[in-house]
């Protein structure tokens, strides 16, 4: 029966708008995401100026490209906008998705879980006709246009970000948010200059509020949003939801990027609207796309291909943010897991690494002066991720032993405080970092966080 | 008429009534503006304007001594210079605004000094203060080695403004570095007091260019870099392996490094607790700013933890020599020692202060995750 019902679902076939809607605010998005960037001068300061750069474990040959990381950023501003434009579609669509993540890969300092949405929502794009209706590929291929796309295409956009949200969800479900109201506690009072809400955030009370609220939204959002009926009201708590991040914390344009992605769950009727009043206002025919066709992939193998590798990715993103079961301790502590798994703004970490390096033939020792080689932000992230204080132990190594210091051993005095507790030693001091190699494996060298956080 | 009289009354009543009872949380709202307010009226706004007066007389002393070089012109010089170094250890930590502007800090006090570079300076005439390069041949330091470090005895070092061939442009040189110590201190006080004081307290947000946020990194900055490592670390050796002795603040006068370490110590605590300057009364401060949030997180007493670790950074110093280039010579496990109580603060201040404030670091999209 269901195996039935599951043929027959693939057989759907969903007028094409929400798509093309979808794809032409998603590069629209984009492009002013990256012009943005550039215009904050961050290309500078965070891949031209510094030094060194950390790497994602496997991805050490990623490196800014020195004065072509500019060019990098155009490639994918214009490969945005063409995408937006429908314009070379799968080729704009995985020269984004490349560039993109080639740039989020640069530097893991400046991981955010957004981007990572980005990054794996593009791959997604890869694989979707978005490119069929209402863009300049449909305009000039008769046979690319089609006014309708199997309804799968649609739906699995839609189960992404059902999938960010719940998850996001989930990863609140621990005492610190719900017990504690942490990190929101520590935050919360610091917008104390916010017109109207400032007075609010100072009370006790609005943190428990905002973080009961916020675990309670994540959780129920996807639903509101899939069920017609609770829809409007949903997208109503969607943009207030994403107003007030906007307001409270930095996180760009994020926000937008989720309020113009939950358009994608409302009926077709309202996505041509908004291609009908596009089409008004640059003069286009938009009936010279309703050709009442339903897209057909190029080939029958193309077509399974896409499935079987969308079938794939979804198996994996279910999965993969489970991965830190498999680690020991507490995940907020040893952050291992903690990457690629929808755990937005869980955690207030603040911490300080001293790093002394020692002569092995004489034992004389003395401290590294942190700011020398890296930048405040990168000094700050690196102090409390136990992934970074051991690739930048090795790059000490590396840079002394140019210097002339034959087989320096480096060892890190570090501390860190995790959501409002005390400060408390973060690494064993008396490890020998050279001798650690990178690795996924459980980090012994990492002190025990001697508290308990409950939850999933 | 009596209608709107009556209106008017209403309206007044209900807004007296809301200033009374105020529905929102405004009663345990910490005024952050405040602490602004007492940062620059009661300390820095003060300290700047009594360096600037002892910069001042330094450079009056300097004329003095230029005029007629002699014996007591000399001591009169001297104890002008101490008491202008001191004053200075409560400004350096302000690097802010105009002083940003300048590099105050860097022209006044960059040392070891270079007396080679000094030297060429004085033979050649020809030297612009305002580059860069030449930070370390002026300033502070660079006196230091004029006033004490020209020869062993004071008679010998006198003959260089008296007898010496070049002993004019010696006078020219030591003229000119109290002349732009002192030019340089008024435009950042001029500056504080026609403008940028309140610029700097209206701009009381939150954020990584808001006034708190700048203050509290150049805070810890200066705790970090000229307080931990410029006058105790570096001299000990820290960050080098073997000690440095030449590295101490005020090389050349010998016995007066520890007063200016005693003295910062001094000033960067007061500024923790908002203690106006040369006075007993406090304001609102980093302290009080903790200890607001410190009951509303039921947590540990941070800033009692911060003065006490103040304390005893003050106790390990008090068993170090006055000179501190005789105590890294002599015994330089007590510098060490203080500097590991030095080093406790910065994890307080750096690690659980900064959080407990929630102070951007710098302006970057980050979420905390």
């Amino acid at each position: 029966m269901t195996n039935f019902s599951l043929k027959a679902y693939v057989k759907t076939s969903s007028n094409a708008a929400p798509l093309a809607v979808f794809r032409v605010f998603f590069g629209l998005l984009m492009l002013i995401s990256i012009i943005r960037f550039a215009a904050n001068g961050w290309i500078n300061k965070l891949y031209i100026q510094p030094d060194f750069f950390f790497s994602y474990y496997g991805f050490e040959w990623v490196r800014p490209l020195g004065d072509f990381t500019y060019i990098l950023f155009v490639i994918c501003g214009l490969s945005a906008l063409f995408v937006s434009l429908g314009y070379q579609y799968r080729f704009s669509i995985i020269t984004f998705f490349l560039s993109f993540t080639y740039i989020e890969l640069m530097d893991k300092t400046t991981y955010l879980n957004h981007y990572y949405f980005i990054s794996i929502l593009s791959f997604l794009l890869i694989f979707l006709p978005a490119h069929a209706y209402f863009s300049i590929d449909a305009l000039k291929n008769e046979h690319l246009r089609s006014q309708k796309v199997p309804a799968w295409t649609i739906d699995s956009v839609k189960l992404l970000i059902m999938m960010v949200y719940f998850y996001a969800g989930l990863a609140k479900l621990n005492s610190d948010w719900l017990i504690e109201a942490m990190p929101l506690q520590i935050w919360l009072p610091a917008k104390y200059s916010l017109p109207l809400l400032g007075d609010f955030l100072q009370q006790q009370w609005t943190h428990y509020a905002f973080s009961w609220a916020g675990a309670i939204y994540d959780l129920t959002i996807p639903f509101l949003l899939i069920m017609k009926r609770t829809r409007i009201l949903a997208f109503v708590l969607v943009v207030i939801f994403h107003a007030l991040t906007r307001v409270l914390f930095p996180i760009g344009m994020f926000p937008y990027i989720m309020i113009v992605n939950a358009l994608i769950f409302f009926d077709a009727g309202l996505h041509n609207k908004i291609l009908s009043f596009i089409s008004r206002l640059l003069k286009i025919s938009k009936q010279k796309f309703d050709n009442a066709k339903v897209y057909s992939f190029p080939s029958a193998w193309v077509k399974k291909a896409s499935m079987g590798v969308i079938t794939l990715f979804f198996v994996f993103q279910l999965l993969f943010p489970f991965r830190y079961l498999l680690y020991p301790g507490e995940l907020f502590w040893n952050e291992e897991g903690f990457r690629f798994s929808w755990r937005v703004m869980l955690i207030e970490k603040a911490g300080y690494a001293n790093f002394k390096v020692v002569n092995p033939d004489n034992g004389n020792r003395f401290y590294v002066d942190n700011t020398q080689f890296l930048t405040r932000f990168q000094e700050k992230q690196m102090s409390t991720q136990a992934d970074f204080i051991l690739e930048y132990a090795h790059y000490l190594e590396d840079h002394y032993t140019k210097q002339g210091l034959r087989n320096p051993k480096i060892y890190v005095e570090s501390f860190v405080a995790l959501n409002g507790r005390r400060s408390r030693p973060y690494i064993n001091p008396d490890t020998d970092l050279t001798k650690i190699k990178p690795s996924l494996q459980h980090k012994t060298w990492i002190l025990p966080f001697d508290d308990e956080i409950k939850g999933l | 008429m009596k209608r709107v009289a009556s209106l008017i009354l209403v309206l007044l009543f209900a807004i007296s009534c809301t200033k009374d009872n105020p529905e929102g949380p405004s009663p345990d709202d910490f005024d952050r503006k405040a602490i602004l307010e007492n940062w620059a009226d009661n300390i820095i706004i003060p300290a700047f304007t009594d360096f600037s007066d002892k910069a001042e007389e330094l450079k009056t002393k300097a004329d003095v001594f230029t005029t007629n070089p002699d014996q007591q012109s000399l001591t009169e010089l001297r104890s002008a210079w101490k008491t202008a170094y001191l004053s200075f250890q409560h400004v350096s930590m302000f690097e802010m605004g105009k002083a940003m502007d300048l590099r105050f800090r860097d022209n006044l006090n960059i040392y070891p000094t270079d007396t080679t570079e000094i030297q060429d300076n004085i033979q050649t005439g020809s030297y612009n203060l305002e580059l860069p390069s030449l930070n370390d041949s002026q300033g502070f330091p660079a006196l230091d080695y004029l006033l004490y470090g020209l020869g062993e005895e004071t008679g010998e070092i006198l003959t260089f403004y008296t007898a010496h061939q070049d002993a004019e442009a010696y006078k020219s040189y030591l003229t000119d570095l109290t002349n732009r110590i002192d030019w340089l201190t008024k435009q950042v006080l001029n500056d504080w007091t026609s403008g940028y004081r309140n610029e700097f307290v209206d701009n009381f947000g939150n954020g990584a260019n808001a006034s708190i946020d700048m203050m509290v990194n150049d805070y810890i900055f200066y705790y970090e870099k000229y307080l931990r490592a410029g006058k105790i670390g570096i001299p000990a050796g820290v960050f080098s392996g073997s000690s440095l002795n030449t590295h101490v603040e005020a090389y050349y006068s010998k016995d007066f490094s520890k007063a200016l370490f005693n003295e910062a110590l001094d000033a960067s605590q007061n500024f923790f607790n908002g203690t106006h300057f040369e006075s007993q009364q406090t304001g609102e401060s980093l302290n009080s700013y903790l200890h607001f949030l410190q009951t509303m997180k039921e947590g540990t007493d941070l800033a009692s933890l911060v003065n006490t670790q103040f304390e005893a950074v003050r106790t390990k110093a008090d068993h170090l020599n006055a000179n501190f280039a005789l105590q890294v010579e002599t015994d330089n496990n007590a510098m060490l020692s203080t500097y590991d109580e030095l080093q406790k603060n910065v994890v307080l201040l750096k690690v659980d202060m900064l959080q407990a404030l929630n102070i951007n670091v710098d302006y970057v999209d980050a979420d905390g995750d």
